[in-house]
């Protein structure tokens, strides 16, 4: 399983960053960033994105 | 050696640069974007009473808007007016106001440097690592103070900082709209429910005679977005219908959360990477550069004394919290129990609350009013008394 970053959606607020928990997801100038082989796959920034722009691929319907 | 660098030239970062360096420190801020101040986060208000405390002259150019009071919509579309016969506060533009807080800081002898990012401490924090148009630079300094929002990582590997707690965090979405008609253009309109905004709201700032910021909050844990619930709500009116959208913004929020121990080893944190915010209204300004003040306070004491060690540092937690802290608590609880309100209960309490109430719960004061209303709602009951 992946996390997708929808880069149309995604205004780079950072929220995401701020809730992950292992520090897997960094802000730059050109958008989020996600460290896959630190990802826990803990959900928090799909559910803090204000826009939707995170999703975890491959879930099940 | 510099004496500090301040990561993030928000208000916060600014304004601790800024009183450092009216007290002859040697301060450089990083700020990782290109332009300070955008896109902005922020629905943009400011009371004139935190800018009388802050002694905070802001000019023409930065006011948008004055307002005297506010419009409360309950659930069923009652509305409380709160009408205060004079200006309150302000709508600022945050691009002019952020840019101004630095020309500031920089005229009192700070250095601010834009697009400069900075992304990693060095050994006992003293001094970072940037990246800037010349590469990787590292930075050695007496001290950091991070100030470097809500997606800083400098102060979590300062270990000053866990990650923030989705329950503690609103999701905020909001959109710039101009050609809108405004009920007043002095007045805020906030708008409350289950179904507008969960455990938020929705709010309209006037930024002029048509323009308004206009954008809402919501509990981090929904499954659907802020900007879902934001444009069902923009649907069902249709003074939206000829409204264009001029800035989209979003934004994370912390509505609690504060933290007890706020410095380390020549290390402290400021604004909303402490979760400095008001947690009802979620408004930051203020906050980021109250705290920024005190910590300029301690921090100028501790480098005069030429010792940034935490044990030295440590008197800003004290001061903070006396000074803020406590009565922010307050506020974080009154939170909780309106979080617990379904939407019959705010329609109640629209009919029995008068708008000088609102104004003082949000501040903290006089809670218990809020309290006995709601020990009258039976399953309130239990929550009510956290109030009285």
């Amino acid at each position: 399983m992946v996390w997708k970053i929808n880069r149309d959606r995604c205004l780079r607020c950072g929220g995401c960053v701020g809730v992950c928990p292992v520090q897997a997801l960094h802000l730059t100038e050109n958008g989020v960033i996600i460290d896959e082989e630190r990802c826990v796959e803990c959900g928090n920034c799909e559910k803090i994105c204000p826009v939707g722009a995170i999703s975890l691929d491959g879930d099940e319907e | 050696m510099r004496d500090v660098v301040v990561v993030g030239a928000g208000p916060a970062g600014c304004s601790v640069a800024k009183e450092l360096a009216d007290d002859g420190h040697d301060v450089v801020v990083f700020e990782k974007r290109q332009e300070i101040g955008a896109p902005k986060r922020c629905g943009e208000g400011i009371s004139t009473s935190a800018m009388d405390d802050l002694a905070l002259d802001i000019p023409e150019n930065c006011r948008m808007q004055s307002i005297n009071g506010a419009l409360v919509f309950s659930p069923n579309g009652d509305n409380v007016v709160i009408d205060s016969g004079q200006t309150v506060g302000w709508i600022v533009e945050r691009k002019m106001f952020d840019k101004w807080m630095a020309v500031r800081a920089a005229e009192s002898g700070a250095e601010i440097r834009a697009k400069s990012e900075v992304v990693d401490l060095l050994p006992d924090n003293k001094g970072v690592v940037v990246n800037t148009y010349e590469g990787r630079e590292e930075i050695e300094s007496k001290m950091v103070i991070a100030a470097g929002g809500v997606e800083s990582i400098i102060a979590r590997k300062a270990g000053v900082r866990d990650q923030s707690y989705t329950s503690l965090v609103d999701s905020g979405y909001q959109y710039e709209m101009a050609n809108l008609e405004l009920k007043d253009k002095n007045k805020l309109e906030l708008y409350f429910g289950d179904e507008i905004a969960p455990r938020g709201y929705v709010w309209v700032f006037p930024k002029g005679d048509n323009v308004a910021n206009v954008g809402i909050g919501i509990s981090g844990e929904m499954e659907e977005t802020a900007k879902y619930y934001l444009d069902k709500f923009l649907e069902k009116s249709d003074r939206f219908d000829d409204a264009s959208i001029v800035e989209v913004n979003s934004g994370m929020i912390p509505v609690g959360g504060f933290l007890g121990d706020m410095a380390a080893e020549n290390f402290l944190v400021v604004g909303d990477a402490a979760n400095q915010v008001n947690p009802i209204h979620g408004g930051g300004i203020r906050e980021g550069i109250k705290a920024g003040k005190i910590a300029s306070e301690v921090a100028s004491r501790c480098l005069s004394e030429d010792d940034t060690s935490k044990e030295n540092l440590k008197e800003y937690n004290d001061m903070w919290w006396d000074r803020r802290g406590r009565d922010l608590v307050k506020v974080e609880n009154l939170r909780e129990v309106l979080e617990d309100l379904d939407d019959d209960d705010l329609n109640y309490l629209a009919k029995k609350l008068e708008g000088e109430d609102l104004m003082d719960f949000t501040r903290g004061k006089r809670l218990s009013k809020l309290g006995k209303l709601l020990m009258k709602r039976p399953k309130m009951i239990k929550s009510a008394r956290k109030l009285i």
